[in-house]
């Protein structure tokens, strides 16, 4: 395992950079987090949409969320990897390709998300800001989203671990990032299986396992500010 | 559209389907069978058995469903002994592999999700079924487990829809399912929008039944309390 790493580590870390296209670790992670970030403003439009008091937003939000939760991730990858060059007539590589589709599809898991904050505020925060003769976009641009997004930082950060692991279908597409470098390394030592990918899943391990873990501190942690500021205002 | 519906099409779309669903059910037994298990062995007094069982469920939880997959379909065989070796490579083996790591997967997640199902549960539930002279064991199967898993039902429900959707990956090692069978026709028939429209309508058609389940269980549970 020790001589593998040795030899490849510089493969897993940022793949052919700078000869060729960045990969390797570098690459899951800026997919990851680009894909997270893009998607986080989409996720909240479609929560604020999903608990609007218009009909036709709501249900139509709401049939977004749950297509896109009903639908395997690799087929909008697919989607994507076929249509994108059809509509934009470019080609268009292989981590671009995934990064779309993580957007799409993080973005319905964000919504959920925030939809889950914004209820669990009190409902005198709505009424307060109402009662101040602010607009409902005041109120939910200074009061309501501020507050929900805080409290959910954890989630967040949870769905930014599983927006890691999901960058793991990039391989499919040929997107250069680490299972893809992993799987490579492997056929070209063909008798190494185990310990490669051994490495790929103790490296994914190391990953996603730590941002579960500050999760869960920030979780911890919230709960006891909240009770705080709750005991102070009793 | 109806150039790409030919009933040899159609047959194997379904058949795909019918794999993909196989599949399902291979990983809801298997692996809620082991979700049992270890969550019955983690609520064991037994330091060692604990770790391990929840060392188990962070690496499964923690590790990409794909990467579990490859690691299954290429580096297990390599510990297999001989005679296993042999009845796997005999018995299609994408399907045995890919199934094992959707299972051992499931499991690790049914584990922690019946874990909060148990501790719902008030200790009176166990102090109870021991005074009346059930033993451990039969305390766990008749008391303590249907209560758990009726209370972790909605959470249970949520995941096998994602391990539904999760049956996609295993087209990557070979297995014939409903993926597999779009991407094919995709390369045969070159009707992209087609092929792949049908695969989706299928997928959330099945998706739509889970979720109807979830929410039919989610709407009984509120009732009850």
């Amino acid at each position: 395992m020790i001589d593998i790493l040795q030899t490849y580590w510089l493969d897993l870390l940022i793949g052919g950079y700078p000869n060729g296209p960045l990969g390797g670790l570098a690459m899951t992670m800026i997919i990851a987090v680009t894909s997270i970030v893009l998607a986080f403003p989409l996720g909240v439009l479609l929560a604020l949409a999903n608990l609007s008091e218009r009909r036709w937003m709501s249900r139509s939000s709401g049939a977004v969320i749950t297509f896109v939760r009903g639908v395997p991730l690799l087929m909008f990858i697919f989607w994507i990897y076929f249509a994108l060059p059809v509509v934009t007539g470019l080609s268009v590589s292989g981590s671009v390709t995934l990064i779309v589709a993580l957007v799409i599809f993080e973005s319905a898991y964000i919504s959920q998300i925030v939809k889950a904050g914004i209820l669990a505020l009190p409902r005198g925060q709505r009424e307060a800001a109402e009662s101040l003769s602010m607009t409902p976009f005041q109120v939910n641009m200074k009061i309501i989203l501020p507050q929900a997004i805080f409290n959910m930082t954890p989630s967040l950060i949870s769905q930014l671990s599983s927006a890691v692991k999901d960058t793991s279908l990039g391989y499919i597409i040929n997107a250069t990032e680490i299972t893809f470098a992993t799987a490579q390394i492997n056929s070209i030592l063909l008798t190494k299986p185990l310990e490669i990918f051994g490495v790929l899943a103790i490296v994914f391990f190391v990953i996603c396992a730590s941002l579960t873990g500050l999760a869960n501190i920030l979780e911890r942690r919230l709960g006891r500010s909240q009770s705080i500021a709750l005991a102070n205002v009793r | 559209m109806l150039t790409l519906l030919t009933s040899e099409n159609i047959a194997r779309f379904l058949f795909g389907l019918l794999t993909s669903l196989q599949l399902a059910f291979v990983l809801v037994v298997v692996g809620g069978v082991l979700g049992v298990v270890l969550a019955g062995l983690r609520s064991l007094p037994i330091r060692p058995v604990q770790w391990f069982v929840s060392l188990f469920v962070l690496y499964h939880r923690n590790v990409p469903l794909l990467v579990q997959i490859l690691f299954w379909y290429f580096a297990m065989p390599q510990l297999f002994p001989a005679p296993i070796l042999r009845f796997v490579n005999d018995h299609n083996p994408e399907f045995l592999l890919a199934g094992a790591a959707l299972s051992f997967a499931f499991g690790a997640y049914v584990s922690e999700d019946l874990r909060s199902g148990f501790r719902a549960l008030p200790k009176v539930q166990y102090e109870a079924s021991r005074a009346i002279g059930l033993s451990f064991l039969q305390s766990f199967v008749y008391i303590l487990l249907p209560q758990a898993v009726r209370n972790s039902m909605p959470a249970l429900i949520n995941q096998l829809l994602l391990f539904f959707k999760g049956t996609s990956l295993a087209s990557v090692v070979g297995v014939a399912e409903l993926t597999h069978v779009a991407s094919d026709l995709n390369s045969s028939t070159l009707l992209t929008f087609e092929t792949f429209f049908v695969a989706t309508v299928l997928y959330l058609f099945i998706s739509l039944l889970i979720m109807g389940a979830g929410s039919f269980v989610s709407r009984r549970m509120a009732m009850r309390t």
